[in-house]
């Protein structure tokens, strides 16, 4: 193996151990911050010695072993000011002499201590920012440069945002655990959200020209389904998981050749990944099966289920879409799914029923600078043949939005109403 | 990316010869450690070729031939489609599946086509200016 084989190597154990590897040393330093700090220092050791040792069999198992022995080195020369951190040094040491098998002694929290991470990482005390940030650094592995280029941002920023973030958790003395109770739901819905964020960020850009930035989604998909496995009995991470398998089944419909972008109705459904579906409906069965009510992502996952199901746009269950998006407005009250009712009202019960809903939000101040309220006027407008009107309304449109390959497609529509 | 990754048959694969219930249990275990990490997307395990059938093309004329085919070591006894990031993390992973068979065998790793060959037809206006994004990004540096 030549040292560039070994590196490659290394990344590739560093994607499936760091998770797990800074969960588990979280646990027993009882610091998010120190735990990823020693996962690196067991990353540089290993960057070290693997290109002339050979990568070992048990690659997970070295590593943790190289990090406890770096923090049982920093516990101890450290001038033990408090007594955390003696507790914490005679748990490791208690740890060592009483299990020699470390690794199987980790097997057992794995599950645990990876859920509990996920939590921290999404705490609210953090903005959303850090807690996306964070969440691809611990979780998904991401170097700092890899998150700093699928946001678009500085490396120095994401690097800056991820330091304050550890600091800020530890200044807080956020516990490192699974929330219970009342808590668990107001912090379930912040990871979910994080990951939701993350696939939409590569699902669609909010700037530039990158319509979609698929390695997001892929990752977010891949968190979810973790997700999944660890709270298999909340139906909303089912949901979730559910939502992103089926929108992403549409990734490769969604761009033209020239990589414009091809809105749902008119995308070529044989592009339409069947097994990404067949894993959405399979996700919606299992949220389903937990016998609670639907919620926010499980029900938006129904309504895309409607579209997956209809083999060409016109067998689209539009009066069926309608009904959902009614329960999730009363889920989630807000401006932009009430919009959405519009779209699928006027689809199943005609434009002019469409418009209703539409008009009746003019004045809704959180969107009058919302490029898809005009959008949403002018399609409808142009259904019912008042073609001045739908143009200005497009016209609007493209004038509100910041990505520059939707703008061409409203301006294409605006000049099809002249 | 998308992998499938590819079970190669043997001798034992083809004559029908279940695998050891210890083999079945490590292997569950290895698909679950799949599953938690986010990876498997599908799989299954194949009958011997002697219960498949082969469709062969020549021009307009289909033939169908049953199974069962020679060549051994070219058949597939099962499979997996897996997510991954890398090609490296792929080969990571299988490395670490228990080995499948009694005798000597071989998993390969085929990477499928994906959203990302898109970026073949990005045209020259799209890349110059990916180009200058990066360029104002490493100038904000």
């Amino acid at each position: 193996m030549t040292a560039t084989d070994t590196h490659r190597a290394i990344d590739a154990v560093w994607r499936i151990e760091s998770a797990k590897l800074i969960a588990g040393l979280a646990r027993v330093v009882r610091d998010v911050g120190v735990a990823e700090e020693l996962a690196q220092d067991a990353l540089v050791a290993a960057l070290k010695q693997w290109p002339e040792t050979g990568v070992p069999d048990n690659p997970g198992a070295w590593l943790m072993a190289a990090a406890k022995h770096r923090a049982i080195d920093r516990l101890r020369h450290k001038t033990m000011l408090d007594r955390k951190h003696e507790e914490v040094a005679r748990d490791l040491a208690e740890k060592e002499l009483a299990m020699p098998d470390l690794d199987s002694a980790l097997d057992d929290h794995v599950g645990d201590d990876l859920l509990r991470l996920l939590f921290v990482s999404c705490h609210p005390v953090l903005s959303t920012e850090a807690r996306v940030a964070l969440t691809l650094r611990l979780l998904g592995g991401l170097t700092t440069d890899e998150i700093a280029r699928a946001y678009l941002t500085p490396e120095a920023t994401v690097a800056q945002r991820i330091v304050r973030a550890k600091r800020t958790l530890s200044e807080a003395g956020v516990p490192f655990e699974v929330p219970r109770g009342e808590e668990m739901e107001a912090r379930l819905s912040s990871v979910l959200e994080v990951i939701y964020l993350i696939f939409n960020e590569g699902y669609s850009a909010t700037a530039g020209s990158d319509w979609t930035r698929p390695a997001l989604c892929e990752e977010a998909l891949r968190l979810g389904r973790i997700l999944a496995e660890l709270a298999p009995h909340e139906p909303e991470v089912h949901g979730l998981v559910a939502l992103m398998e089926i929108q992403a089944s549409r990734l490769r419909a969604r761009v033209g050749p020239s990589g414009e972008a091809i809105l749902l109705l008119d995308q070529d459904r044989m592009k339409w990944d069947l097994l990404l579906i067949r894993r959405g409906f399979a996700a919606i069965a299992r949220a389903k099966a937990i016998g609670r009510p639907l919620g926010f992502y499980a029900l938006q996952a129904g309504i895309a289920a409607c579209h997956a199901r209809a083999r060409v746009a016109a067998d689209t269950d539009w009066a069926q879409i309608a009904t959902l998006y009614g329960a999730l407005v009363r889920v989630a009250p807000s401006p932009v799914i009430e919009l959405n009712r519009a779209v699928a009202v006027g689809m199943a019960h005609g434009a002019a029923e469409g418009l209703k809903i539409a008009d009746a939000m003019a004045d809704e101040p959180s969107l009058k600078t919302y490029y898809v309220l005009p959008m949403v006027r002018g399609d409808l407008l142009e259904k019912l043949g008042r073609l001045d009107e739908a143009r200005l309304a497009f016209e609007r449109a493209a004038s509100l939005t910041r990505n520059v390959r939707e703008r061409d497609v409203l301006l294409a529509r605006a000049s099809a109403c002249a | 990316m998308r992998v499938m990754v590819i079970v190669k048959a043997t001798k034992d694969s083809e004559a029908g010869v279940m695998p050891s219930e210890k083999m079945l249990t490590e292997m569950g275990k290895f698909n679950e450690e799949l599953i938690k990490a986010g990876v498997m997307l599908a799989g299954d395990g194949l009958h011997p070729s002697s219960k498949g059938a082969r469709v062969r093309f020549s021009g307009t004329k289909r033939t169908v031939i049953d199974g069962p085919f020679a060549e051994t070591k070219e058949l597939i006894a099962g499979y997996w489609i897996w997510q991954v990031k890398a090609m490296d993390e792929a080969i990571a992973w299988v490395k670490r599946c228990p080995n499948p068979m009694l005798e000597d065998s071989e998993i390969e790793i085929r990477p499928a086509f994906e959203v990302e060959d898109f970026g073949e037809t990005m045209t020259p206006e799209l890349r110059a200016h990916d180009e200058k994004l990066r360029a104002q990004l490493a100038a904000q540096k």
